[in-house]
This record gives C-alpha cells, sequence and structure tokens, in this order.
C-alpha cells in the first residue's frame, strides 16, 4: 500500500526548509501560501527523503468564498503519497503561481482548471482555453455560474421522500 | 543553391479515423519535419462534472461508463471506490472478487481494440483487427450475461455489484480463460515480429523515462519507457495483493514498446483471471446500502490502475446528496502532455502512429 505521508510532520519539514509557507497542517493534507507554492514545490520534489517527483493531479474546489488548488503527489521511489494545497482568497480574481517549472505534467492540468474554474496560473507558458472556446462566457464549475433550483447548489438538496 | 522554403501547416482532425475520436492536430511541417503541434480538443465535452454536482452519489456512476467508453467496469469501480472511502464501506470478498474479475476483463478488451487498432495504423490491414474483435466480443458476451450491457455495464455499485453472476458466467468465462492463451499465441506471432510493425514503430515517438515521469504519464506510456509502475502493485485495491502477477515493461521508450507492454499485459491479465475464477469465494457480493446516500463532511481521492494508465475520482462532500466536487483524474488527457515532445521532427505519418501508441478515449479526455 502506498503509505500517506503525515500532513503535521511534512508541515514541520517545510517551515524548516521555507519558513512561513504552512497556513494549515492536518494528518491528511498541508496548505500552503500561494506566494511560497513554487518553493515548497520544488523543496518536496528535490528533497531525498520526500522525493514527491510525480504529480498524479491539479484540481481546485470552490468554497464559495475562496478557491482551494489541490495537489496529488506521489513519491516512486519511497512509495507514499500526500495531499498539497494552496488558496486562492480573491474570489474575483483568483490566482496561484503555476507549477509548469517543478512538475511538467501541470501543463494540461493547470490549463483545464483555468477553463473551467477560472483560475489562473501565474508563469504558465500556454494559458488558454482547453475544453471551451475563447470567449464562452464565465468558468462553469464555479458554484455561482448558472442560477440552479434550489440556489448555489444544484439539484434538490435533499432526497424526495425524506422529511 | 538555397531555396526559400515557409512552414506548411496540417490540419489532422477532428473528424478522422487516426485520431480514435474528435481529437484535432495541428502539425506545423518544414518539408516533411513536424516542427510544431497544437492539441484542440474539448469536441465531446459534455461538462460531467458540474452535472454530476447536481445528482446524486449513485446516480453518477452510469456517467462513468460514458468517460472511456471501451473500459466502462473499470470506471465504475474506481469511482465506487472513491465514494466507498469517503463513506468507510467494506466490499464483501466476493464482490471484491468479482470486480477483480471485470476489470481483467475488460483490461484484456480494452488492449484487444488498442493493439487491433495499432496495428491498422501501422499498416497491418485489417486482420488483426477483426481477430481482436473476435476475443473482445466473448468479453462483451459475458458482460452482457452478468448486467445486461456491453459497453455502458454500470455493473459496479457503491458496496459492491449490481447483480451476483449468473450460473452460465463460471462455465463460460472458464472456456475463455483457456481459449485465450492460445489466441494470444497467434497473435505474438502475427504481430510481435510483424516487418511492418517494426518497421514503422521502431525508434518512433520516443518518450524519455524522465520525461515520462516529469508529465505524469502513466499506464502502459509509463511503463513503455521503463519505469516500472502499476497502481495494482504500489497501491493495491480491492484483492490485487492475494494474486500473483508481472508488471511488464519496455526499455526504449518508443511506440513498439508500448505496444509490446499491452501485449504482455494480455498475458498477465489472463494470468490474473485464472487465479481469481479459481478463488472466487461464496457469500455476498455486496453490501446492503441504504437508498438516500449521505457521506460526511470530507473529501477522499481513490485511484486504479484502469487499461490506460492510473483513473482517480477526488470527491468533496458537504454532507448533502450531491457531491460538491466532482474530478475525474483521467489518464488519456494527462498522457497527451507530452505529446508535442514525442512528435517533434517526425512526419505525419509517424504522428499518427506516435498518437495510436497513447490509445486515448476522446470521451476520457474531454469529459
Amino acid at each position: 500500500m502506498s503509505r500517506v505521508l503525515d500532513g503535521l510532520e511534512v508541515g514541520e519539514r517545510i517551515s524548516q526548509r521555507v519558513p512561513e509557507a504552512v497556513v494549515e497542517a492536518t494528518p491528511q493534507s498541508v496548505v500552503v501560501q500561494a506566494e511560497k507554492l513554487v518553493a515548497v514545490a520544488t523543496y518536496l520534489r528535490d528533497d531525498g527523503e520526500l522525493d514527491l517527483c510525480f504529480l498524479i493531479g491539479v484540481t481546485a474546489v470552490d468554497h464559495f468564498d475562496h478557491f482551494e488548488v489541490v495537489y496529488h503527489l506521489q513519491s516512486l521511489s519511497h512509495n507514499h503519497v500526500m495531499t498539497l494545497k494552496t488558496r486562492a482568497l480573491d474570489y474575483k480574481s483568483p490566482e496561484v503561481p503555476s507549477l509548469v517549472s517543478v512538475w511538467r505534467g501541470a501543463e494540461l492540468q493547470e490549463r483545464e482548471v483555468y477553463d473551467l474554474m477560472g483560475i489562473r496560473f501565474a508563469g504558465h507558458p500556454d494559458l488558454r482555453r482547453v475544453f471551451l472556446w475563447e470567449g464562452f462566457p464565465g468558468h462553469p464549475l464555479r458554484k455561482d455560474w448558472l442560477e440552479m433550483p434550489g440556489g448555489f447548489n444544484p439539484g434538490l438538496g435533499r432526497f424526495p421522500r425524506e422529511d | 543553391m538555397s531555396m526559400r522554403t515557409e512552414p506548411f501547416v496540417v490540419n489532422v482532425g477532428p473528424q478522422h479515423p487516426s485520431t480514435h475520436g474528435v481529437f484535432r492536430l495541428r502539425l506545423t511541417l518544414d518539408g516533411e519535419k513536424i516542427v510544431d503541434a497544437e492539441m484542440v480538443m474539448g469536441y465531446l465535452h459534455r461538462s460531467m462534472e458540474k452535472l454530476a454536482e447536481g445528482r446524486t452519489y449513485t446516480q453518477n456512476i452510469p456517467f462513468t461508463d460514458r468517460l472511456d467508453y471501451l473500459s466502462a467496469m473499470s470506471n465504475n469501480l474506481a469511482y465506487c471506490m472513491a465514494v466507498e472511502k469517503l463513506m468507510g464501506i467494506e466490499v464483501p470478498e466476493r464482490g471484491q472478487f468479482l470486480r477483480v474479475i471485470m476489470a481483467e476483463f475488460q483490461r484484456i478488451a480494452n488492449h484487444a481494440m488498442a493493439i487491433g487498432s495499432f496495428a491498422m495504423e501501422c499498416g497491418v490491414w485489417f486482420t488483426p483487427l477483426m481477430w481482436m474483435f473476435r476475443d473482445r466480443e466473448k468479453i462483451l458476451d459475458l458482460f452482457e450475461m452478468t448486467c445486461g450491457a456491453r459497453l455502458t455495464t454500470n455493473y459496479v455499485r457503491i458496496g459492491g455489484v449490481s447483480f451476483d453472476i449468473p450460473p452460465e458466467f463460471m462455465p463460460a468465462a472458464r472456456a475463455l480463460v483457456k481459449e485465450l492463451p492460445e489466441r494470444i499465441a497467434e497473435y505474438e506471432a502475427l504481430l510481435l515480429e510483424n516487418e511492418i510493425i517494426l518497421a514503422r514503430s521502431r525508434d518512433v515517438g520516443v518518450l524519455p523515462p524522465d520525461l515520462a515521469i516529469a508529465a505524469s504519464t502513466s499506464g502502459p506510456m509509463l511503463r513503455g519507457s521503463g519505469v516500472m509502475w502499476d497502481v495494482r502493485k504500489a497501491d493495491p485495491y480491492a484483492v490485487y495483493d492475494r494474486l500473483d502477477f508481472d508488471i511488464p515493461v519496455g526499455t526504449r521508450g518508443d511506440c513498439y514498446d508500448r505496444f509490446l507492454v499491452r501485449m504482455e499485459e494480455l498475458r498477465q491479465s489472463v494470468r490474473i483471471l485464472e487465479q481469481a475464477l479459481e478463488m472466487l469465494p461464496g457469500g455476498p457480493a455486496s453490501v446492503e446500502m441504504p437508498l438516500a446516500l449521505r457521506p460526511p463532511v470530507g473529501e477522499a481521492y481513490a485511484r486504479i490502475e484502469a487499461p490506460k494508465g492510473e483513473l482517480g475520482f477526488y470527491l468533496v462532500s458537504d454532507g448533502s446528496p450531491h457531491p460538491q466536487r466532482f474530478h475525474i483524474r483521467s489518464p488519456s488527457y494527462i498522457n497527451l502532455t507530452p505529446l508535442r515532445d514525442m512528435l517533434l521532427g517526425l512526419t505525419v505519418p509517424d504522428a499518427v502512429i506516435t498518437l495510436g501508441s497513447i490509445d486515448i478515449v476522446l470521451g476520457e479526455v474531454d469529459r
């Protein structure tokens, strides 16, 4: 089994190397400052004991007042995984630094996040829409993209025969 | 004498058989050499991730069939595993074995398709494809017998599977598993040292291992480059830790190596199936689930080794009946990341083979 790295422990190690980078560390994940993201990612990739050289995936979550960008990381040599997160606090025009310089695999995935969630990745070599066409109104994965029945959340919010 | 030349743009697709769907490549050529390649996709974008936010967890299972429509069982499995991880559900042993059996049959069906169309693209015309379809047909018959559908199976459910296998399944599956090694030997005799395939795909579309890792590729593409990595071994799910099988890897990372890896995976899948059919225990295949699923607040990422690579589902729950976020880590899409690097310096017919050797399905690329 891939061992899930303890977020508290990794958070400690990150703070030693990149001071003031960690915002929040839980056993499941580490949340870091967007400004320190590239330094943290480079450290995680290059450190011999962590060796998180494989970026499994990049995605983003809309939390209504801010966005969270989620990176799943994997070490092929030590077979452990961890979840790295960063927050884009400006809901109107969210922006985080791009990690293409650290992991090439982020290239298409950051384009996808930009296209569907509207988060700009500063320093991305080719940040264009990927699935939707240029000029498409808005970014559909945002919770406020369309008025849906039941407010922000589409759907009923409950099951038909419940209460 | 020097002649002034201009770069020339060739458009491949979106409606073109060699793009395996509706994928468009914009190739810039200098003479015959490709000097730039741009991918254009989204023609099959159905906004699945947004749609899923408006439906309940159970209602989302049929969506996953339509991702990689050549391996629906694997998609169902990955999604249900994510929901089970979110809710902490344990699936009974029989259900786990049935999932493995179906996933491995699906892998054979998918690779048959991939190898057949790859051979077509190389110029080994039609016979391999028809032979592969013959076996794939029998696997689809097994699926039809079990769940009534051949492609969009919707078979794996949260907490188990939708139906236990019918009595006629085991004899048919055993007969097929017994027959498959002979068939694979036929394919190997036909294709492995085939002059046409060797001439067309050896040292074409080389992906070095460091780029393969950096660009997050997975599945036969990563293993073709010589990186020994398989989620079934590294992070075993279901009952893979109790089954004995090997991971084939390539040495050069060219199109031929990726083709070889798929050929060998056919044999390994048969090995897994032989053991799994033998070990299939009795008992219930699924646990009773309430109709109204309300996972606790939290998030979960579950992944499997799908035929095309690492398929993962990332779910965020806010405690309501709908997922707050439903993200698909699709191998076909991410495997396209290094495509431009692989194409530079090749000719247009080689580009077709390189794209074919990645084995994409556009339902999964565009989602």
